[in-house]
């Protein structure tokens, strides 16, 4: 029997996975009748599945663990057995503006931390202080902005003006002058730099070199309700999603993720998220950055509960949300490693054996304990080389330094 | 009360801004999501704030109401989380509204229902415009379906005309359909018209 899924997305390179599941016969095949549901904003996507018009959702990570927690309007518990992908954001701020910076762009690029104290300078020459676009205030980018601003002692919080707006405005507020540089998804910081309205100053993948970013997000009583339909839709995204990995379908994928439906934007802007090469400024080639987005490979949608808690760790950072023992549980138990084992349990996705591990800790490709294949983590190291010890949120916290 | 409307379609807005005044609401602003339109709405400190789901601004308003220094109280979506249908309904209409904090929840359903049903209105009248001018577009194209087949068999426009009909009828299909393959068909035999 086919089971019919809305699911909402906002127009995205990450929503790949989602897209490639429908269009490429992955849902099908499991039986999934897959309805994409396009949104402009993210508080809609969170309104179309907390109040139930879609049954899941193309989330940021940390709005997942916002809505849980009750910070961002209706408190609904979700649940997150999945990650779509991660890394693939891009800070790019005005020409101007990073005229002050590391003119050579990979050297730039290559040494965030160094980067990060350039900005730092930047911010007293600029004419005002910067307004830089987040696309909201829990999205990975913005956590990612301030965790690295911060690094240099910049208080995002005072020295910039972080303006929220969603990604498909972010060209025309750079246009109109509105802001002077924003952090958000493919393909938009790759537009912007095209359009010549800016250059390209972090990316993601050199912050945190496996930065959580989207997970696909369900009510959690509704999880729970329809435990067929949930696993056969992670069987086809698996599938999906390792189809999305595989350089030889990249152009077909950018030219799906092009259609006016989906991303409508030029498919060779997409595709230079996918195969990594981002042209940092206008007309220079491009920088090779394999891991810029990552779908399937290294046990990408496996959702440990470390990176929910690490997450979590920052929204206490900078004030979203007071700590306790009992916030960080319900925290964690957002991401649903658990789930992910009965959906896959007779797949032959390689399966870590562990729900959370230290953050940060990878340095080099590493193989891993694995209930079946093999499993080796990419790197996973944060550009101020902390770890993140799950067990020791409070250690983690008191390392940093205050800024005021 | 005040009512603020986030809107830029201009015709949107006037349906709901003018339900609301025959309704009897008389303090009703209309405020277009553009540039530094955050810091309009904070200074009308308004009491509810009305706007279409679809709009991409509505992370930019909530923002806005997350971290306002200026609003004297909190303003939440819909407030009144018990009344399910009422939500339910206005997510399916497209509406979101931010409700003041401490509002009695008798003064604001009203101002929800009304809002609804001109959001209803207006997706009936956006449906019949956008029919009418498909309708325009179906008959442009059987016009140059028929003047191909008048000018290529010698056919009166009537007999042209019945020719489509029938041929639509026998295949099943709509007789825009049938005119658009001939148009296709022909241009690609190069005849034109």
């Amino acid at each position: 029997m086919t089971i019919g899924l809305r699911i909402a997305f906002l127009p995205l390179t990450d929503a790949a996975v989602l897209v490639a599941a429908r269009e490429r016969g992955f849902a099908e095949e499991e039986g999934i009748a897959l309805d994409l549901v396009r949104t402009t904003s993210w508080a809609t996507l969170r309104d179309r599945l907390v109040y139930g018009q879609v049954q899941g959702a193309h989330m940021l990570a940390p709005l997942a663990v916002a809505v849980t927690l009750g910070l961002s309007q209706q408190p609904a518990p979700l649940a997150a057995p999945y990650k779509l992908n991660v890394n693939g954001n891009m800070l790019v701020m005005a020409c101007d503006f990073a005229k002050a910076l590391e003119p050579v762009i990979a050297s730039r690029l290559a040494d965030p931390l160094g980067t990060a104290h350039d900005f730092a300078a930047a911010i007293g020459l600029w004419r005002r202080k910067p307004v830089i676009g987040v696309v909201h205030r829990f999205s990975s980018h913005a956590i990612m902005l301030r965790y690295w601003l911060a690094s240099a002692g910049v208080d995002p919080d005072r020295d910039v003006v972080l303006r929220v707006l969603p990604p498909s405005l972010t060209v025309e507020a750079m246009h109109a002058g509105e802001i002077d540089g924003f952090i958000a998804g493919e393909p938009w910081g790759s537009a912007a730099v095209e359009a010549g309205l800016a250059e390209t100053v972090a990316i993601g993948e050199r912050i945190w070199r496996r930065g959580v970013e989207k997970v696909l997000a369900f009510r959690e009583s509704w999880l729970e309700e329809n435990p067929q339909a949930v696993d056969r839709l992670l069987r086809a995204l698996v599938r999906a999603a390792a189809w999305c990995d595989d350089p030889a379908h990249r152009d077909d994928l950018a030219n799906l993720l092009a259609r006016p439906d989906y991303v409508d934007q030029p498919a060779y802007l997409i595709e230079r998220a996918l195969s990594g090469g981002i042209v940092a400024r206008a007309g220079e080639p491009p920088i090779v950055s394999p891991d810029f987005m990552l779908f399937g490979r290294e046990a990408t949608p496996f959702p440990w509960r470390s990176q929910a808690l690490w997450i979590y760790s920052q929204l206490v950072r900078w004030g979203m949300v007071d700590h306790d023992p009992a916030t960080a549980t319900r925290a964690g138990a957002v991401f649903r490693p658990d789930i992910f084992r009965r959906a896959l349990a007779d797949s032959n996705v390689p399966m870590p054996g562990a729900s959370m591990k230290l953050e940060g800790a990878v340095a080099s490709p590493l193989p891993v304990g694995s209930r079946r294949g093999e499993l080796t983590l990419g790197p996973d190291s944060f550009f101020d080389k902390r770890v993140f010890d799950p067990e020791r949120i409070e250690e983690f916290l008191a390392g940093f330094a205050p800024l005021r | 009360m005040r009512i603020v409307i986030i809107d830029d379609s201009g015709l949107r807005a006037s349906v709901l801004e003018e339900g609301l005044h025959e309704a009897g609401y008389d303090d009703i602003h209309i405020v277009p999501p553009r540039g530094g339109f955050v810091a309009r709405l904070e200074r009308m400190a308004p009491d509810v704030v009305l706007m279409d789901l679809g709009s991409p601004s509505r992370d930019t308003l909530e923002e806005m109401l997350t971290v306002s220094r200026a609003l004297a109280r909190p303003i939440a979506m819909f407030v009144d989380q018990s009344d399910e249908a009422m939500i339910g309904a206005a997510i399916d209409a497209g509406v979101s509204a931010y409700v003041v904090d401490g509002l009695r929840k008798e003064r604001v359903k009203p101002v929800l229902e009304l809002a609804v049903r001109r959001f209803n209105a207006f997706a009936k009248i956006q449906s019949e415009l956008d029919e009418a001018r498909n309708a325009l577009s179906d008959r442009k194209v059987i016009d140059r379906a028929k003047s191909i087949l008048m000018n290529q068999r010698s056919l009166s426009e009537q007999d042209a005309y019945a020719l489509l009909r029938t041929a639509a009828m026998n295949q099943g299909k709509k007789i825009v359909e049938v005119a658009q393959a001939l148009i296709t068909a022909s241009d690609l035999l190069g005849g034109g018209l």
